[in-house]
């Protein structure tokens, strides 16, 4: 976005800022790149809502073909799925629209009421990119809606499952809740020690009965309320027969108040309930730290959120939506253009050319003749066509792969740092204590010994090393999250430092599919090039949107008679020549496939005279090799990839000679693949991007999705890099490795301050202003340096500027 | 001396309205979302004129 500049506003178009090209639009003295921005600021303008432009210079995005056709929203049974309320008179719903990116989109989609009268309220969430609509559904439907939505630009994301909803389920109101009692009780209780604290005279001594009952009143919420979760937890692991963290710390926190309510209910001592309820305080902080996720990304993804909500089928009489799971074996469907292919079908009618780069890596449409089974998860790019359907949905190529056993059942299993220490510091720590307690009974002075035995307990209460964790992983999480690097939880952070094995996808992954580069070969003079741009600058087909950007601004010609035959290529009369720019078949060339062996091809005929072709190649991402080279030293490199080997050559060079090359391979294959190689005991990391990978990134130790667009679908993994990022990826993997060394070095000093406290807890001298001091300041200890030492690896790391 | 009852009391007491706001506070969702309302809050009701050709933008950064 751009800030505070000013922008002259002739060579950039009003709404998007896209620089002006050939054909300009024109609407009150601004220019427009397309009739799309133009349509939008009408739609503003001529509701008074050109405030829009204030906020931000060009806040509009470019409208793309439209995705989605909405017939579906007014079948009662979908809409019903959608909407989070509804009565006589009015109807709420929560919108996700990846589109939302600037303060002017805010302004705009709260005040929806201008555009439409039925319009109630509506309030958006940027960082989550959504929007809560309330409207009178008598006067707008729920279809209308989101067609007004999509006509200003912002097309609500609308999948089967639902990102809005699976959000709003994780909620940290209740953690807040018991942070803010702890919180309270902790301040309370504090200035109510002090007195004891800095000695009473004689004539105080009276109001000491007050303070300890009032600090004991403090206590009792904190230890049934704040702390309730560490008992329960603890509970749960001892019947496990395990010993986790939380035991020692559930085990510090009872004997704390145990006694604490001894002394002060016997009249002995003023007890440790400041030290409780800091203790209880910090740890919960320290929770809430581990806590904080990504509201706006989704890391549960399956193929619903990929596949329509609703599918056009073919009745007797009529055509209508129904939802995909009322879809069964032998419907008729009709699918359009740009449509994704729910179940697998067989083609009865049209020309289907479908793009399955999502599911199998494969970059180039796929022609498919009458008769022929199309799986599930390509996307028709040509005309209408009819399937019917031989699987039902849940049953198809694709979706098989969820409701694989193996898949449901399969838990990542993986031990922290502290599940693996706090074993054996539980036993340790019992084992001082009865030693302690022991030892002072032998000496016949049991008061002492159940002193020491209670003090040790408290004093080593691990709260320090329960904090050490989240705190350094959360500073990892934050420095990765502006990197463009998504991690889902602090234990995928250790997991990384962890793998040894990385694993590959070709397409999507290590190629980049947004930057291509592009040659021509043929004959082809300069004018005639520019009627080649010309009539590719009307198309939204990525391939000439390619061409376009690679022949760079020229000027353009007029054109007539402009036709776009989908999946087949476009065609129009420039100054009276027929230019003809597609596949093959369609300009009429001799195919010569196999001449060149990688790429997409854009051949051109002028006149009916083919003049030649671009070649477009995928190029690899940026730095590839460089990254690969880093990487080929620590880590063992595999490629596993969908797509045929054509560019096995390409590939060898820029891999390590003793890395894994593997093309061709099947979804379940590169499931089973990851899966042969844990066995060998190694630890193992996959990158992918699509369906085809969403099995392979399940069973891996660590499953990461490249995605150029994280808004976009991902499938299901424990972290989302933006491609522009994968570059850093080397510098990711180190910094991963040096924030589980910030872990161990700050483990090594809360154990410095439990030998510390344990020499006076074990002799029984230890006094509650004593606890109440080693026990916050560790704790700041550890907070600052994991802190501080976390923050200087991401620079060592070069990690610490923000993305440009 | 006994007074201190009575202004412990009052502190408490004070202390335990404000739990009870953030209480409130939490439940009503709002700290749900920290960042819209602070943009929209500079949102003006109706466009002043601004001469064409001097339209500045609000510096309203969002968060990468």
């Amino acid at each position: 976005m751009k800030i505070g500049t000013k922008t002259s506003n002739s060579t950039k178009c009003y709404h998007c800022g896209d620089t002006l090209a050939g054909t300009v639009y024109e609407a009150d003295g601004h220019v427009f790149c397309c009739v799309g921005c133009q349509s939008v600021y009408r739609i503003l303008s001529s509701n008074n809502m050109q405030q829009y432009y204030r906020y931000n210079t060009h806040p509009g995005k470019k409208l793309r073909e439209r995705s989605e056709r909405y017939e579906y929203l007014d079948e009662p049974t979908i809409a019903d799925k959608l909407i989070d309320f509804k009565n006589d008179e009015i109807t709420m719903v929560t919108f996700y629209i990846p589109s939302i990116h600037c303060s002017s989109c805010i302004w705009l989609l709260e005040h929806l009421y201008k555009l439409h009268p039925a319009v109630v309220a509506s309030q958006s969430d940027f960082l989550k990119k959504q929007v809560n609509v309330t409207f009178k559904h008598p006067d707008l439907s729920l279809r209308e809606l989101v067609e007004l939505l999509a006509n200003v630009g912002y097309e609500p994301k609308i999948t089967l499952q639902d990102v809005v909803k699976a959000g709003r389920k994780f909620s940290q109101k209740g953690l807040i809740a018991k942070i803010a009692v702890a919180g309270f009780c902790f301040g309370n209780s504090m200035m109510l020690s002090f007195p004891e604290y800095f000695g009473m005279a004689a004539f105080e001594a009276k109001y000491s009965m007050f303070f300890g009952w009032m600090n004991l009143g403090f206590a009792l919420p904190v230890l049934l309320y704040s702390g309730r979760d560490y008992f329960q937890s603890a509970w749960h692991s001892l019947r496990h027969r395990q010993l986790n963290l939380d035991v020692p710390l559930a085990l510090g926190i009872l004997v704390l108040f145990v006694r604490t309510a001894w002394e002060i209910l016997s009249a002995t001592g003023p007890g440790f309930a400041d030290t409780l309820c800091g203790l209880v305080f910090f740890l919960l902080v320290g929770r809430w730290v581990q806590q904080r996720t990504y509201h706006h990304l989704s890391f549960e993804r399956d193929y619903r959120s990929y596949f329509p909500v609703a599918v056009t089928r073919l009745g007797a009489a009529n055509a209508k939506p129904v939802p995909l799971a009322e879809i069964s074996v032998g419907d008729r469907l009709l699918i359009r253009s740009n449509e994704v292919i729910p179940a697998d079908a067989i083609l009865l009618k049209g020309q289907a050319a479908i793009d399955f780069s999502f599911v199998t890596g494969e970059s180039e449409p796929v022609e498919k003749v009458l008769g022929e089974i199309i799986y599930a998860g390509g996307r028709q790019l040509g005309e209408a066509i009819e399937l019917e359907v031989v699987k039902p949905v849940s049953q198809s190529y694709l979706t098989k792969l969820w409701n694989n056993d193996a898949f449901k059942q399969y838990k990542k299993r993986f031990r922290t740092f502290s599940n693996v220490v706090s074993q054996y510091f539980t036993l340790v720590l019992l084992a001082i204590a009865i030693t302690a307690m022991a030892y002072w009974f032998l000496r016949d002075d049991p008061a002492k010994a159940w002193g020491a035995f209670t003090a040790v307990l408290i004093i080593a209460c691990p709260c320090a090393l329960a904090l050490s964790t989240p705190f350094t992983l959360s500073v990892a999480l934050r420095v990765f999250d502006r990197h463009g690097f998504y991690v889902k939880n602090t234990a995928a952070v250790e997991q990384l430092a962890a793998v040894d094995c990385l694993v590959f996808d070709k397409t999507g992954t290590i190629s980049s599919p947004s930057a291509a580069r592009m040659r021509f070969e043929g004959q082809l003079q300069a004018g005639e090039l520019a009627m080649v741009v010309s009539v590719c600058q009307n198309s939204n087909h990525p391939l000439s949107r390619e061409l376009v950007k690679w022949a760079g601004p020229m000027e353009l010609m007029p054109i007539g008679n402009y036709q776009e035959t989908g999946g087949k290529g476009i065609e129009a009369e420039v100054h009276s020549n027929r230019v003809r720019i597609g596949s093959a078949a369609f300009t009429g060339a001799r195919d010569a496939a196999g001449a060149s062996p990688t790429g997409s091809r854009i051949y051109i005929a002028i006149n009916n005279e083919v003049k030649g072709f671009f070649i477009v190649e995928q190029p690899w991402r940026e730095g590839l090799r460089e990254v690969m080279g880093e990487l080929a030293k620590p880590y063992d490199l595999h490629l596993v990839s969908g797509d045929n080997a054509k560019e096995r050559e390409r590939l060898r060079e820029i891999f390590p000679p003793d890395a894994d090359l593997l093309f061709g391979k099947l979804p379940a294959q590169k499931l089973e693949y990851i899966n042969k190689l844990q066995h060998t005991g190694s630890k193992v990391c996959m990158f992918g991007d699509g369906l085809n990978d969403a099995g392979a990134l399940r069973q891996a130790d660590l499953g990461i999705a490249v995605s150029d667009d994280i808004n976009n679908f991902s499938p299901g993994c424990d972290a989302i890099l933006d491609g522009r990022s994968f570059v850093l990826l080397p510098r990711f993997l180190r910094f991963a490795k040096d924030a589980v060394k910030v872990i161990h070095m700050s483990f090594g000093i809360s154990l410095t301050y439990n030998v510390i406290g344990l020499s006076f807890a074990v002799m029984g001298t230890m006094s509650p202003l004593f606890a109440a001091v080693l026990m916050p300041l560790s704790t700041v200890t550890i907070i600052g340096f994991t802190t501080v030492v976390a923050h200087a690896y991401a620079a060592k790391n070069q990690l610490n500027n923000i993305r440009s | 001396m006994s007074a201190i009852f009575f202004l412990i009391g009052c502190s408490v007491f004070i202390a335990l309205i404000f739990l009870a706001a953030f209480f409130w506070a939490n439940k009503t969702g709002q700290h749900e979302d920290t960042y819209t309302p602070s943009i929209r809050i500079l949102f003006d009701d109706e466009p002043p004129q601004v001469p064409e050709g001097e339209e500045e933008t609000l510096d309203v950064r969002t968060p990468e």
